[in-house]
């Protein structure tokens, strides 16, 4: 009788670890869904989804960056909501209102510090990425009579500084933090017109800034910031016609590839390749509409690229062997966002209107994998906590 | 000689007819997330401003109709004619009033 009890003890005690369910966060990530103001915690390798979190406020343009350690998830939203979630616990950790129109975010080198760009008001906002304690507020002011600026563009950078860009005040401003009490400012202006995004090299050493107001993008170089900002492919395509703009571009890292450097050119349908040891135009890669995210895999062999309204039910493949396209896939209609596996057998779209999850295998380009989500907009894995200037 | 010809097409349009509830579904769709994509969600602002109903209180219809129809030069906002016909953006002004 007793040993019957104690059997049974036992078998409850390994049935009651089972419950407790272990997670690594290793294979986790983030999925956006904007309508409904509600993000997925997703398992990668499974691929499933593990839980939903709600009262993350306005996500119609939200971005996240992960803690170095890939337990939390920071979450940018529109309306000025940074929101720390627990990828253990499913649950909000903490959650502040930092400004009235938010647009994306980095963490710092040592994971110790976040960093907001917002709209409204225009500037940077540093806070404790434990705490979320403000450190510091950075009003993006320009001008004689002191305006401020929408901030884009904004990503860390080695030794512990972030880099972003004033969209109104056509200036680059690297920040130090590396006292995020007392942040240094260095502004660098006349950088070109609108830059409305940007991306750092995966080096860390370069930071580019896309031009909305004119051709070409600014580029800062960090390893010798004293040298200034330059200008390049300034005069690539000046008397081709000028599309209107059905969804402004983005830039972001590991468009840089090898030798060559992959940028959407705004306005058109092609994808410039840029040759980063002189920053010279290599080839404009005609597409099926105007380019807004061109995200290499993470092995650098392809480039997938996802459009702008009214083609964005398409996405294309660059094989960077050939710069050309190998692929065009219908994967459903309204692709917003692509996110690679952590070393690139599979890409996740969001597919909005569907309200679904596409997953591909990058090698035969079939669908493997549906999940379903509400309007879903971004998509992150967690293997970003690792990587400079995302 | 812009403002004549808006005159004339609202007096117009006024007896066109309203998209179909097929279509209705597609612009608010549209308004939404493609509109919502610069202008937020609910359109507080962004890249582009806010076109919460207080925000349009002191812009006339015309004015809407004209930004909608044929962009804003020097901005990011695009001219939607390729893909709205006149109607639909009358709808649209309504629909964005109504908020």
């Amino acid at each position: 009788m007793k040993l019957l009890a104690s059997a049974l003890l036992s078998a409850l005690a390994v049935a009651g670890s089972a419950c407790a369910d272990l997670r690594a966060t290793g294979d986790l990530g983030v999925v956006i869904e904007r309508e409904a103001g509600t993000i997925q915690i997703v398992n990668t390798t499974k691929p499933a989804m593990l839980s939903r979190i709600e009262g993350l406020g306005d996500l119609s343009h939200a971005s996240v960056v992960f803690s170095r350690d890939q337990r939390y998830a920071y979450v940018f939203g529109r309306d000025g909501g940074l929101s720390k979630i627990d990828l253990l616990q499913d649950k909000i950790d903490k959650r502040i209102v930092q400004a009235g129109n938010s647009i994306g975010g980095a963490i710092s080198q040592d994971g110790k510090v976040i960093a907001v760009s917002n709209y409204t008001p225009g500037g940077v906002k540093l806070f404790d990425a434990e705490t979320l304690e403000q450190l510091a507020e950075i009003p993006a002011v320009y001008g004689d009579d002191n305006k401020l600026s929408k901030v884009v563009g904004l990503v860390d950078a080695p030794g512990q500084r972030f880099v972003c860009s004033l969209f109104e005040a056509n200036e680059i401003w690297l920040i130090d933090a590396k006292n995020p009490r007392q942040p240094g400012v260095k502004k660098f202006k006349e950088v070109g017109k609108q830059p409305y995004d940007a991306l750092l090299s995966p080096d860390g050493r370069y930071y580019a800034a896309g031009l909305f107001g004119e051709k070409g993008l600014a580029l800062l170089d960090l390893w010798q910031p004293e040298q200034g900002v330059q200008q390049i492919l300034d005069d690539y395509g000046k008397d081709d016609e000028q599309l209107p703009v059905y969804k402004m571009p983005h830039l972001e890292g590991w468009t840089m590839v090898g030798d060559w450097l992959f940028v959407p050119a705004v306005g058109r349908h092609e994808v410039l390749v840029v040759d980063k040891h002189d920053w010279t135009l290599v080839k404009r890669i005609p597409l099926a509409g105007q380019p807004v995210f061109v995200s290499a895999r993470p092995d650098g062999r392809q480039v997938w690229v996802n459009f702008a309204f009214p083609d964005n039910q398409t996405v294309q493949v660059i094989d960077v062997k050939d710069l050309n396209t190998v692929k065009t896939l219908q994967p459903g209609k309204a692709v917003l966002h692509m996110e690679f596996s952590p070393r690139g057998e599979a890409v996740w779209l969001a597919v909005r209107d569907d309200d679904r999850i596409a997953v591909y295998d990058t090698e035969t380009f079939a669908e493997t994998s549906r999940l379903p989500a509400q309007k879903p907009s971004g998509i992150f894995f967690t293997d970003r906590a690792n990587r400079i200037g995302w | 000689m812009r403002i004549a010809w808006l005159l004339g097409a609202f007096c117009f349009g006024v007896y066109a007819e309203e998209p179909g509830a097929a279509r209705q579904q597609e612009l608010t769709n549209m308004l939404k997330h493609d509109c919502g994509s610069c202008h937020g969600l609910p359109p507080k602002g962004g890249l582009g401003p806010s076109l919460m109903p207080d925000a349009l209180a002191d812009k006339s219809d015309a004015l809407l109709f004209d930004a909608i129809r044929n962009g804003r030069s020097g901005t990011a906002m695009p001219a939607w004619q390729p893909f709205l016909n006149d109607a639909e953006i009358r709808w649209m002004v309504t629909r964005l009033r109504q908020r």
